[in-house]
């Protein structure tokens, strides 16, 4: 019967095309030795660095190790961190050389494979809310002066915390079918028609600073959208923003003085201040890049291929009712019209961000011209009302307390709204349901 | 002695010799010593307000110097509530002096010369004041004007039947004095007993409103002198880590990167009742920045096995489970089991909450103290002085005369610096023990920052309250059975006997247990919990604060029950207490509570109600407007607000203090909680303990009404009447009674 | 080593920790203690003082931030036109109650009314609502500074 015939056949051909890739995928685990590849210009420390070790912390700072090994309060790299993801919770591991609870026995080839191939000491496969699938573009030498640099820590003892995942995605080996269809190992490739600065800038973006793995956008099964690099993305309840070239709904319009006082710094006039993730990442990593390294991240980030953003999120850089502000009050239409929003704002925020959104005294506290504003669904705005914002770089520190526990949802989202149409000059649609789901995320 | 030791020193000779013990004596001199204080003037302040030396000081309250300034010694705290003004009136009045010539300071601790003589010991506190010094301040004004008028009689021999007095100064025929010209002579008469007053209808100064504050001046030209702004040469700042949790002790401490902050001299651990939230670790820095930068560097493991670990949640729940179980009766008439059985119209069954509240003065926590051989003395907002100079002299070993507390303005306190448990000053003085031990002589002021005078504990308690109440078909009131579950503020202090009679606090049921309407069968039962250790405290207007809430509630309950007026309703039931009735009357004519409100725009709703409360014999009526918005946001536009306060000294005074007794009890109806999780109070600034704003703050007018009876206080009393007002009004605008503090978004939510 | 305008006056001070806020500065290095501490977090307005005539919260501000700029203190205020119309203001109405958080509700509407001449009552709230008053003394700081500007309208104050 051709019926029968066709199932068989396409049977047999669905068996033999899984037998094939399982054996590549198999194959394909724990490649991650080529000793002899020449070390990239791009990659390395700057050369003004000489001591192997400092070379070693300044690469362990860009590669921003310490954030996802280190829960706050705790001994560094000592691992704990937990990420929260569809399926379930990872906790991060040690890294300190601890021999039993930590990378102390792992061998220069264990730690080059963990960030090459996405695979432990004993072979198996490390779920990729550790970004191999970005580390994987570093080079062996690099690697190394990172592992130089983590064995020369404090060592902790701290065994690791038990993953809280489901089936099947406690099952690792299918992670092997995830790196078969999403990790691309290849080393790091200079763009020979690109200046030197543009390829350092690709190194310190995509291989160390993995900024595509919070920026980029990812698809149902968890991996980043390719030809969608950097589009912006949204995770535990923060919005990474568009940070590609395009003028409207990425970092386009802005100047070079600008983005590189905000990767520097942590905040750039007219644009705003890292908060949540971002500001940890500025103060954990980015404010200890040489000057030279931030201003070839510009370079890079100036040539990311446009992508448009959700019609919506522009930023209105002639908000009506700010303008009509001063200082010190709002327009006597906004006051006539005060509602649940405003007297929140008035009490609990004019103080510091002044009514004309200008910030008192100090520019991290300035409204006008934020993405923050900017965004309708008012993500990053919803989360620095419920949590603060804290930033300390060597420039100083910026400090906005928390308002979450004080203030309930119906007024979290009242008071967004409020921050959208007056700052950003957007119609806000926060409700209260918004801010519950955002409280947790 | 090293130079070092020998650095911390104060050089003060005057001080020295009053604990050397010169007795009465030493505090005329002394009185005049510490206005000269050397070790602020070596600050680099020119001393511009040198008061000359004393001439004439008949008593313990005046003193009249050569160059006609008068000082009125205050024995009460200056805290905001006008006592200063009100204490100088009473004596400026009866001496006729010129109301420009009088300055006000603070009395040292004496509970001989300067007690209360309501409270039984020198203290400032249940709007007491004016009541306690009435008569007193007025005799002491009296026997120095008759002690001027004598001198004046001697000089110009002539009698003194003969001689007028008026606004500082003395007639007679072809004569004329002033004050300052006559104090020397004046020294010299003896002290008369007993000497008339005047007759109120002859009053200059008690009664008028243009008098101006007696404070007005240096709180507006940055001069005035709180705890925070005083300074001893060589003074060391001490900034405090506490435990998080009531009752926690330091286990393991590491100091090293706190004693190396620049300008750190020493790093403390102090211990006291481990009852409470005691123990910690004081960093000591020349200035206060670098304290507080040293306190942030400690690294600090605590020891928490003994420490208090429930949580708000768990605390009502077991006062809901109290409150089902029987109390102690506080107050029993009739006979409510009877009534409750009997057949009634309607019951209302209600349970009221409310939180702790925190005092949160615009000052935090501080004083400052310098120990000597054989005593010590304290520079404070004193609110407190025999039961803090009693508690300083036992920590010390000390007779009570050798702790010399010296009186400042207080930036706020509303009962925090009167504890019994004398908290802060003994944290103060352990902590400058701990620091003479190591050799560190130099006075040492403790300054708490918000955050630790946030979770400092000495809260108002919490409250629970279960009650019942039955009405007949008339809708009357017939019966009400009422159960408080909350802590006792005094129990376990040295004033325990103060309050507590067979095991009931009566601070606890005030305005419950005594309330003023006529309710046939009223039955009050109190539960104490004896195993909450949260540090409780009176805080302004004490039971009052939340009794009232209550009360005032449920006969607003009862009223929509009855389908009655709320304001008849209550008038009705107040036929045995004329000057509470007169008072509700008063607001609700001056409110046109007759006349409909003025309506809200579209889409808003606006309400009225009302609340009459007594407390500390002065009788408040409020009434509160309030409009809510379609979004369930509201605002108070108004508050009509009679006061019947006896004879009204500073009727100015009276307003103010009504106005910010609203202000004060408005940011506790809308906003104010502390709230402990596992033992850990959530709040710490004001991010998260909201106080009231300006842009909340109604209208309020105040009507005081005329009475010649004795003058009682006002600083308490407008406090418990502003959250009954607004949730009743609320009540009347949206028909939702909100029987839980803070009101905070209960309608939006 | 560095130098500061304070009302008028330029100081030198040795040996500062630049980080310093500008209110411990004012506080325990210059012995101005008009400015009050009240929270540390710029959420209660006592530490307000002026920086080149604008209302700061010193309490958050570095002195170093201060270096090279013109602070004005409440006792230096009433320097002012302004300035001293709202203390006589003050003193007129009797506002203050404990006192405590006056100098910095001074400083922020002297501000005001140096930018809005005739502010209306909610323009006053919206300005003013970052000074605590824990006393509850609002109602009269509103009608001084109607008062001040009333006063200063009158003196034909262009």
């Amino acid at each position: 019967m051709k019926i029968r015939r066709f199932v068989l056949t396409a049977s047999a051909a669905l068996i033999a095309a899984a037998a094939a890739f399982t054996t590549y995928a198999l194959l394909t685990v724990g490649d991650g030795r080529e000793t002899n590849a020449p070390q990239p210009a791009a990659a390395g420390a700057p050369a003004s660095i000489t001591d192997s070790l400092v070379r070693g912390e300044y690469l362990a700072r860009a590669a921003d190790c310490i954030a996802c090994h280190t829960v706050s309060g705790q001994k560094p790299f000592s691992g704990g961190v937990a990420f929260t993801m569809p399926f379930g919770t990872i906790y991060s591991s040690n890294i300190t050389a601890d021999k039993e609870t930590g990378i102390g026995a792992w061998s220069d080839d264990d730690f080059v494979r963990a960030l090459h191939a996405g695979v432990g000491k004993n072979g198996e496969p490390l779920y990729p809310a550790f970004p191999y699938t970005s580390y994987t573009a570093l080079s062996r030498e690099d690697i190394l002066a990172i592992k130089a640099y983590l064995f020369s820590v404090p060592v902790v003892h701290a065994p690791a915390k038990a993953n809280e995942l489901s089936f099947p995605f406690n099952q690792r080996w299918g992670l092997s079918y995830w790196n078969a269809l999403f990790l691309s190992k290849q080393r790091f490739q200079s763009a020979q028609a690109k200046s030197a600065a543009w390829n350092r800038g690709a190194y310190l973006a995509t291989a160390l600073g993995h900024c595509n793995e919070c920026h980029t956008p990812r698809n149902i099964l968890y991996a980043l959208k390719h030809g969608r690099e950097l589009a912006g993305e949204i995770l535990q309840g923060w919005k990474a923003y568009n940070i590609t070239s395009d003028k409207i709904y990425g970092i386009g319009s802005w100047t070079d003085q600008q983005l590189s006082d905000y990767l520097g710094n942590g905040h750039a006039t007219g644009r705003g201040t890292a908060s949540g993730p971002m500001g940890e990442v500025v103060e954990n990593s980015l404010q200890y890049l040489t000057q030279e390294d931030i201003a070839a991240l510009v370079t890079y980030l100036r040539d990311v291929k446009p992508q448009q953003g959700e019609p919506g999120n522009e930023l209105n850089d002639r908000p009506p009712r700010a303008l009509a502000s001063t200082a010190d009050t709002p327009g006597a239409g906004e006051m006539a019209q005060a509602d649940l929003g405003l007297q929140l704002f008035e009490g609990a925020c004019a103080g510091c961000h002044l009514w004309n959104g200008q910030g008192r005294q100090n520019e991290a506290a300035a409204l006008l011209g934020t993405q923050a504003v900017s965004d309708s669904e008012a993500y990053n705005l919803t989360q620095v009302i419920l949590q603060g914002s804290q930033l300390q770089t060597a420039h100083g520190e910026g400090f906005m307390p928390s308002f979450g526990r004080a203030y309930s949802d119906a007024e979290v989202a009242a008071l967004g709204n409020f921050v959208l149409a007056h700052f950003g000059g957007k119609q806000g649609k926060l409700t209260a349901e918004d801010i519950a789901k955002r409280r947790a995320p | 002695m090293s130079d070092s030791a020998r650095d911390v020193f104060i050089v003060n000779e005057s001080r020295r010799r009053f604990l050397e013990g010169m007795g009465g004596l030493a505090l005329a001199i002394y009185a005049g010593a510490a206005r000269a204080d050397k070790g602020w003037a070596a600050l680099g302040k020119a001393d511009t307000k040198a008061i000359a030396p004393a001439s004439f000081e008949p008593n313990a309250f005046v003193r009249i110097a050569s160059d006609n300034t008068v000082t009125v010694v205050s024995k009460h705290l200056e805290m905001g509530q006008g006592t200063y003004t009100g204490l100088a009136t009473l004596l400026a009045e009866e001496l006729d002096a010129d109301w420009d010539q009088v300055r006000v300071e603070g009395a040292p601790a004496d509970v001989a010369r300067y007690k209360n003589t309501l409270l039984g010991l020198q203290a400032t506190g249940g709007s007491t004041a004016m009541a306690n010094s009435y008569e007193q301040m007025r005799s002491a004004g009296a026997v120095a004007r008759a002690m001027l008028v004598a001198a004046a009689a001697q000089e110009w021999k002539v009698s003194a039947d003969s001689i007028a007095v008026d606004r500082g100064w003395l007639y007679a025929k072809g004569h004329k004095a002033s004050f300052g010209q006559l104090a020397a002579k004046a020294a010299q008469q003896p002290v008369p007993n007993n000497v008339a007053l005047k007759n109120p209808k002859d009053f200059k100064l008690i009664g008028k409103s243009e008098l101006h504050r007696k404070d007005y001046a240096d709180k507006t030209d940055g001069t005035a002198v709180f705890t925070q702004d005083y300074k001893l040469p060589h003074m060391l700042v001490a900034v405090v880590a506490h435990p998080k949790r009531f009752g926690a002790v330091p286990k393991t401490v590491n100091a090293d990167k706190a004693r190396a902050v620049p300008n750190v001299a020493a790093v403390v651990q102090f211990s006291g009742d481990n009852r409470t939230r005691f123990s910690g670790i004081a960093v000591l820095a020349r200035n206060t920045w670098a304290a507080r930068s040293g306190r942030d560097a400690l690294e600090i493991d605590w020891d928490e096995s003994q420490a208090f670990k429930l949580g708000s949640a768990e605390i009502l729940a077991q006062y809901k489970d109290m409150a089902g179980r029987a109390g102690l009766v506080a107050c029993k008439e009739g006979d409510t089991e009877a009534a409750f059985a009997a057949r009634h119209a309607r019951l209302i069954e209600a349970e009221y909450e409310l939180p702790y509240l925190a005092h949160a003065p615009m000052e935090p926590m501080n004083c400052l103290v310098q120990l000597r051989e054989g005593g010590c003395e304290i520079w404070n907002g004193e609110q407190f002085q025999t039961g803090d100079q009693n508690a300083i002299a036992a920590m010390l070993k000390v007779p009570a005369n050798n702790v010399a507390l010296h009186q400042l303005y207080a930036g706020g306190s509303f009962g925090r610096r009167a504890n019994p448990s004398s908290d802060y000053l003994l944290e103060a003085v352990s902590i400058a023990l701990a620091a003479w031990d190591k050799g560190v002589r130099a006075p040492i002021k403790l300054m708490w920052t918000r955050e630790e005078d946030t979770r400092g504990g000495y809260y108002r308690p919490a409250f629970y309250h279960k009650a019942k109440l039955a009405l007949d078909g008339d809708g009357k009131l017939v019966a009400w059975q009422h159960h408080v579950v909350a802590q006792s503020i005094i129990k376990g202090t040295p004033f325990e006997s103060f309050a507590i009679k067979n095991g009931i606090d009566g601070l606890s049921v005030e305005g419950l247990a005594d309330m003023a309407y006529e309710v046939p069968n009223l039955r009050v039962e109190l539960s104490t919990p004896d195993n909450i250790r949260v540090p409780v405290l009176s805080w302004r207007s004490v039971g009052h604060s939340s009794n009232a809430f209550v009360s005032e509630g449920l006969v607003d309950e009862a009223a929509a029950a009855a389908g009655k007026d709320p304001y008849q309703y209550r008038r009705d039931m107040l036929s045995k207490a004329p000057r509470l009735k007169g008072v509700l009357e008063l607001a609700a004519t001056k409110a046109g509570w007759g006349q409909p409100l003025k309506p809200g725009a579209a889409g808003e709703k606006r309400g009225r109600g009302i609340a009459v409360h007594e407390a500390f014999n002065t009788y408040v009526a409020q009434l509160a407007e309030v409009t809510v918005k379609s979004d369930g946001s509201f605002k108070v536009d108004r508050v009509v607000c009679a006061v019947d306060c006896g004879l009204a000294i500073n009727p100015d005074v009276i307003v103010a203090q009504m106005q910010g007794g609203i202000g004060f009890g408005l940011a506790a109806a809308l906003h104010g909680a502390i709230t402990l999780k596992d033992g850990v109070v959530e709040q710490s600034n004001f991010h998260e303990y909201i106080p009231l704003r300006i842009n909340e703050m109604p209208v309020v007018d105040v009507h005081i009404v005329p009475s010649a009876e004795k003058p009682t206080g006002v600083g308490e009393t407008a406090v418990p009447l502003i959250a009954p007002a607004v949730v009743n009004a609320l009540y009347n605008a949206t028909g939702k009674r909100i029987r839980k503090l803070p009101i905070a978004n209960q309608l939006s939510a | 080593m560095i130098q500061l305008s304070i009302n008028g006056k330029v100081h030198s001070y040795d040996d500062v920790d630049p980080s310093m806020p500008l209110l411990w500065f004012l506080r325990d290095i210059a012995n101005l203690t008009g400015a009050k501490y009240g929270c540390g977090m710029a959420l209660c307005g006592a530490c307000t003082v002026h920086l080149d005539g604008q209302a700061v919260r010193s309490c958050v501000m570095p002195v170093a931030a201060a270096v090279g700029k013109k602070v004005t203190t409440v006792e230096g205020v009433v320097d002012d036109d302004v300035g001293h119309a709202v203390q006589a203001a003050w003193q007129k109405l009797d506002v203050v109650q404990c006192g405590y958080c006056q100098p910095g509700q001074i400083m922020s509407a002297t501000a005001l009314l140096h930018t809005n001449k005739n502010p209306s009552d909610a323009a006053i709230d919206a300005a003013m609502a970052g000074n605590v008053c824990r006393c509850g003394t609002y109602m009269r700081i509103r009608a001084a500074i109607h008062e001040a500007a009333n006063t200063l309208s009158a003196r034909g104050r262009s």
